[in-house]
Parts: C-alpha cells; structure tokens; sequence
C-alpha cells in the first residue's frame, strides 16, 4: 500500500492540452474518485498514474517515488479497464494467473493466490470458462480479481460500471467498496457518475476541462462547493442556480441579469425576494448566484408562490418543477403534495442551506 | 351486471384461405429447394462437369483432336516411372513449403509493422498492396527481365555498382538457381496477400488487451507470442489456408518467367500438366497429373478445416 502524490501534472496530446496542471494527493488506503463531465480528462490521468500515457510535464509518485519514467510494470499497481480487457482466449483462472507466470511464480504461489482472489469475488464455479461464457457482471469481478491476485500497491479503476445494468451497478458498488474496506488497498476510481462518486469515495476529486475543481470528502462537496461548477455537478436532482442581485439584504433573481444597470432596484423576478445564507454579506448590489437544492425548498404558508408546472412523486419523496418569481426551480419535498399542475403552493428554500456564488468568478462567497 | 346501450363493434380480419402459392412459399423445405437450385445448378455446370471430366481424363488415353478409350490406371502407372513427374512433385512441394514460410515470416512483419503508428500508413499500405495488384504476367515478365542473363539489374548491381562479385549471375540457366529466382518471385507476389489480411486480424486485437498485459508485466516478445499470436491464429489460419492452395496451384509465374526450364526442373504440376496436355497433346496423361494434385489439395483442406475448428474461446462456439 502506498500514498500516491501528483504534483501539478499537465498532459497535452500534440498541441493540444488535456490537463492544465492537477495536483492531488492521496493518503494510504484512501479511497479517492475522480468525477467530471465527459472529455474533461480523468482517464487520461489514470492513465499515467497506471504509466500508459507519459506525463507531459509535472511529478506522480507513488509511495514517495517518482514514477514519471517507471514502466507499468515496475509501478506496483493493477488497473481495471471499463470494457475489462479480459484475454479471451484464456479462462479465468488463466487470465488471474497471467501476471503470476510472467513473473515466473511457483505454481503453488499461482494456485494459492487465484483461489484467494476467487474465494473473495465468489469466482470459484467459474475459474475454468472462457471470458465469453460469461455475463457482464461476472466478467466485471474477474477483472477486478485479475487486479487483487497482483496484491498491487494502488488499484485503478476506470468507470468499471459503466456497461452493467442499474440494478447490477448498485451490487458491484457495494461490493468493491466492501472490498476496500476489507483489503485497505489506495483505490483511484474514475467515473462520470456523481451518486458512484458519492456512495463510494473518502474523498472525491471534481474535475472539468482538465482543471481541478474542488476536493474534498463527499458531503464537504455537497454541503459547500467551492464553486458553481461544482454545485451543479454533485446531487441529484440538480442544486437551482439562480443568476441575479442583492437589494436590501435579500437575494433578486432577474430575468435578465445585466440588463439592469448597477445599483438600479432590481425591475425582474416579480418583486421576489430569496432568504440569504448567514454569513460573510457580499456588498449591496453585488450581481451573484443564488444557489439552492431542491431537498432544501420548504413548503411555508407564507413563502413564494411558485405555480407547479410538474409534479413526479417517486414514492419516497415527490418531486416538482415549478415557476417562482420569473425563474423555473425544482424542489423534492418528503411530503405528499395534494396540488396539482398549474396549481400554486407556497414555498422557501432554508436560508441556513442555501449557497451564494460570485456572479463574475463563479466562486463560492458565502460562508 | 348493468347492461351497456352502447354497441361495442368488434371488427376480425375476415379468414381468407391461402392461395396455393401462398402456402407453397410458406413451406420450409420448397423454399429451401428453391433457394437451393440456382447454387446447385451453377456448382454443377461449373464445377462438378469440369472437375468430373477431368478426373474421367485422367483415365483415358485421349489426345488433342482424338477421342480415346478408357485404360484405367495407365497414365498413372506410367506417371509412377516418369522422372520428371516427379520431380514436379518435389519442385511443387519445396515451392509452395518455402515460399509459404517466406510469405508469412515477411508477411507477419509487415503487418505488425503497418499496425504501429507510422507516419504516412495509409500511403505505405497502399504501396504495400501494388505487387498483388499488378497482373501476374506483367510482373512475371518482369522479373524475367530482372533475371535475364545479360541485363539483370541484380547482376548489374552486384558487379557494376557493389563489385562483390566478378561474374554476371545466370539466374534462369542452372536448376537451383532457376527454382529459388522463381521462389523469390512468388514471395514477392504472395507478401501483399497476407501482409494485409493479417493487418485486419491485427486490427480486431482491442489494444486494451495489450495495455492490460503491459501491466500485468508482459515483455513485447511475450505481449505477441501470448496475446497477438494466439488471437491472431484463427485467421492465420484462414489465410495460410489459401496460401498454400494459391501457391500450390501456381501456374502463371513459372510458366511465364522459366515454362518448366531449364531441364524440367522448375515444373510445377500445374504447368507439367499442361505442358504434357495441350502443347504436347496428351490430354489423358495431362489429366492425370493434375488429378494427382488432388490428395494434397485435400490435405491442405483438412489441415484447414482442423486449424478452422472454433477454438472454444471464440464467440460462437460449442459450449460445453
Ligand atoms: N490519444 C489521444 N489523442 C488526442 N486526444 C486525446 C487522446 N486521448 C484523449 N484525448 C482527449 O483528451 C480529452 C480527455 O479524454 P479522457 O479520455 O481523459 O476523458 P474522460 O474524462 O475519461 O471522459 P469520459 O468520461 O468520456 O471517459 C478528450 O477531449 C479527448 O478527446
Ligand atoms: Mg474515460
């Protein structure tokens, strides 16, 4: 087991740059997920953490050595590959023990190792059929114990749920966190999906366009994200971010942001007015996000009128969209809503819950 | 029960009896038949006619221009005492072992190479491809011209240019000479073939598998003898198939660069037997010899149908 340390890794394929300096560092044993959209370039960190991409500038070490020109093979770490990469011509207990016999490990070794990894992934029927005799998820726990026979010091995984089915996706989940906190070994984990990010991660590396946007433990990252970005990003259904002003210690939300001149009352957002968080007060006019999560609206006899454009009631919770004060929220309320679309309830996010963000930077100001 | 006043219309498709030929074409074994018929028409006008009257040839003593009688196993009989059949036999057989080897060890390596980044691949595939795009007989004649006695630019090289030998070289005029000029000639035609089908099996390797066994520690010889090599052995497999059928059965390059010379020693069976059936007018001994093709042609199909059988890690095989 090891720490491993990136120190502002920059990657560019030709002229084009990927990674615009990223820097993470990961504890022994810790058990980090990179989350972001599409293209924004986790896999190719992974891929030089595990040294199949050369890194074009900046340091990863992995237990206190530097690995920029260590081959895969010497970085003691075991990758899982989103389509699994099983050898197909070989059986399973095969493509366990292919790293073994490259080393040139006595058999006895061999045996004992695969029967280890298949005794904890429940492999033990399957050791002798071919990756094609199997189904998505066994071929997934293969793949995973082709890894752990290697005892590596760090695993990588990249999106290994991805081509499993919801329900599958949720077992396996439970299952490779339940082997972490078994084996203890320092997971990286890549995925797009931010409720894998959550449910799994000590701590969750948010990442766009090849920059870092925050890290931090998972409910850090959905109590106080550092930035629109990420406010958008982690949670489900989505946080509201409403552009617009302060006036007289309340939030306005405008229609139209900018087209007001500075200082102006606020002629949008029908007279409004949104809670504000306690804490730090940007100055009085200032243009700012006003960000909210739906689970966070509260139904308030006297709060906004917000006119129900839809309602989805998923049993545990209801969910409804809905227009208040010019803008479309949505809000997930644990009680049973009796109104119907078109119908007005009354509403009001908790002031102690809500975010604000700079409207120009997009970074985080309240407290 | 309340009785409902409102009438509930229910409309069926009215059951109207198939025509006879409506039922005729839902018959499994008449579609079958007639599916079947153009297939077994054309095989049997083509082929099987051809195939059966040569082998009915063979056991004739017919002439160009003369009907003959059946013999039965004459002409192989004398076959059996012909020298210079058999030497056919040996040529045929060195031929086609020696320039398969050389086909698929160039081959191979070209292939491998094309599936590296090169600069400039699409064009270098292209030009990998002339030798089998060019007509057999231009390139036959070619290589005639290469390998004439006096203006072989080889020649010219080696003793005008390099000056590492003194004498010209007298590539069609002495019997090894002549055979490994027209092995030469042969690999060179064959290399495109299964340079370019092996690139396509290469290319159905997922590099992942590659990226996996990198990690998992895999030198580069071992990352091909463990996973290119065996993943790549189904079509191998397919493609010597018809490389040793092609070569085996190699007519044009040694008909047009050496016609069986010097002394006989560079005939193939295909070109013995024509040279014995139609310039030299013995159809039946002609037949005969190529008849004698035949077992080894089987051989090699068989060889292909076992190496063909699915191995048991591909999709598509029998489960057990
Ligand atoms: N070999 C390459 N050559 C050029 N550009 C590449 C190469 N590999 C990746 N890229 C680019 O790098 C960017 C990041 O790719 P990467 O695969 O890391 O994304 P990702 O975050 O893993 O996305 P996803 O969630 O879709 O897997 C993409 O814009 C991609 O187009
Ligand atoms: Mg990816």
């Amino acid at each position: 087991m090891a720490n491993v340390h990136i120190d502002n890794v920059r990657k560019s394929f030709g002229q084009t740059a990927i990674l615009h300096g990223v820097s993470v560092d990961i504890a022994d044993g810790e058990f980090v997920v990179l989350v972001g959209p599409s293209g924004c370039g986790k896999s190719t960190l992974l891929r030089m953490i595990a040294g199949l991409e050369n890194i074009t500038a900046g340091e990863i070490s992995i237990g206190g050595r530097v690995v920029n020109n260590v081959p895969p093979k010497d970085r003691d770490i075991a990758m899982v590959f989103q389509n699994y990469a099983l050898y197909p011509h070989m059986t399973v207990r095969d493509n366990m023990a292919f790293s073994m016999k490259l080393a040139k490990a006595p058999a006895e070794v061999i045996e004992a190792e695969v029967s280890r990894a298949a005794r904890i992934l429940g492999l033990g029927a399957l050791l002798d059929r071919y990756p094609r005799q199997l189904s998505g998820g066994q071929r997934q726990r293969v793949a995973m114990g082709r890894a752990i026979v290697r005892n590596p010091q760090v695993f990588l995984f990249d999106e290994p749920l991805s081509n499993l089915d919801a329900k599958l996706r949720v077992q396996v989940r439970a299952e490779i966190k339940e082997l972490h906190q078994r084996l203890r070994t320092t997971t990286i984990y890549v995925t797009h999906d931010q409720i894998e990010a959550m449910t799994m991660a000590d701590r969750i590396v948010v990442m766009q366009g090849g920059h870092v946007e925050q890290i931090g433990a998972p409910l850090e990252l959905y109590d106080r994200p550092a930035n629109i970005f990420v406010a958008g990003f982690i949670g489900s259904p989505a946080m509201n971010l409403l552009p617009g002003r302060l006036h007289n210690g309340a939030f306005h939300a405008d229609p139209d942001t900018g087209a007001v001149p500075e200082g102006a009352a606020p002629a949008g957002g029908d007279g409004v007015l949104w809670p504000l968080p306690p804490g730090g007060r940007p100055a009085e006019g200032q243009k700012v996000t006003y960000g909210f999560r739906p689970e966070h609206l509260r139904l308030v006899s006297d709060g906004i009128p917000a006119t129900i454009q839809l309602i989805e009631p998923t049993g545990s919770e209801t969910q409804v969209v809905a227009q208040a004060g010019g803008r479309v929220i949505s809000g997930a309320f644990r009680e049973r809503i009796a109104a119907k679309v078109g119908e007005t309830i009354h509403v009001l996010p908790d002031p102690s819950l809500a975010h604000l963000f700079d409207g120009g930077s997009g970074q985080r100001i309240s407290a | 029960m309340s009785v409902s006043t409102e009438r509930h219309v229910t409309w069926r498709r009215p059951e109207v009896a198939p025509s006879l030929l409506a039922r005729l074409f839902d018959s499994k074994p008449f579609l079958i038949a007639i599916c079947l018929l153009p297939a077994v028409g054309l095989l049997l006008v083509f082929l099987t006619y051809p195939l059966g009257l040569g082998i009915w040839l063979a056991f004739t003593d017919t002439h160009v221009g003369r009907g003959g009688y059946f013999v039965g196993f004459e002409n192989f009989e004398s076959l059996w005492y012909d020298r210079v059949f058999w030497g056919a036999v040996f040529y045929t057989v060195f031929y086609t072992g020696v320039a398969t080897v050389l086909k698929f060890g160039l081959g191979l390596w070209l292939a491998l190479l094309l599936n590296e980044n090169l600069p400039f691949k699409s064009l270098l595939r292209a030009i990998i491809l002339l030798p089998w795009i060019v007509p057999t007989v231009l390139s036959a004649i070619a290589f005639w011209w290469m390998y004439d006695a006096q203006f072989s630019i080889i020649s010219y090289v080696l003793v005008d240019v390099l000056g590492w030998r003194e004498t010209y070289i007298d590539f069609l005029g002495t019997p090894w000479h002549a055979r490994w000029s027209l092995i030469a000639a042969n690999v060179w035609r064959g290399i495109p073939f299964v340079a370019i089908s092996l690139l396509a099996g290469l290319q159905t390797i997922s590099p992942s598998l590659y990226e996996a066994a990198l990690l998992d520690g895999a030198s580069s010889w071992q990352r091909f003898t463990r996973i290119t090599a065996p993943l790549l052995m189904p079509i191998l497999a397919v493609v010597l198939t018809f490389s040793v059928l092609f070569t085996f059965t190699d007519f044009q390059l040694v008909y047009a660069i050496t016609r069986g010379g010097p002394i006989n020693s560079t005939h193939l069976m295909a070109t013995l037997a024509f040279q014995r059936g139609i310039p030299g007018g013995q159809l039946g001994e002609g037949a005969a010899i190529a008849v004698s093709m035949i077992p080894f042609l089987i051989l090699a199909t068989m060889f292909s149908y076992f190496a063909l059988a699915r191995r048991k890690w591909q999709q598509g095989g029998d489960d057990e």
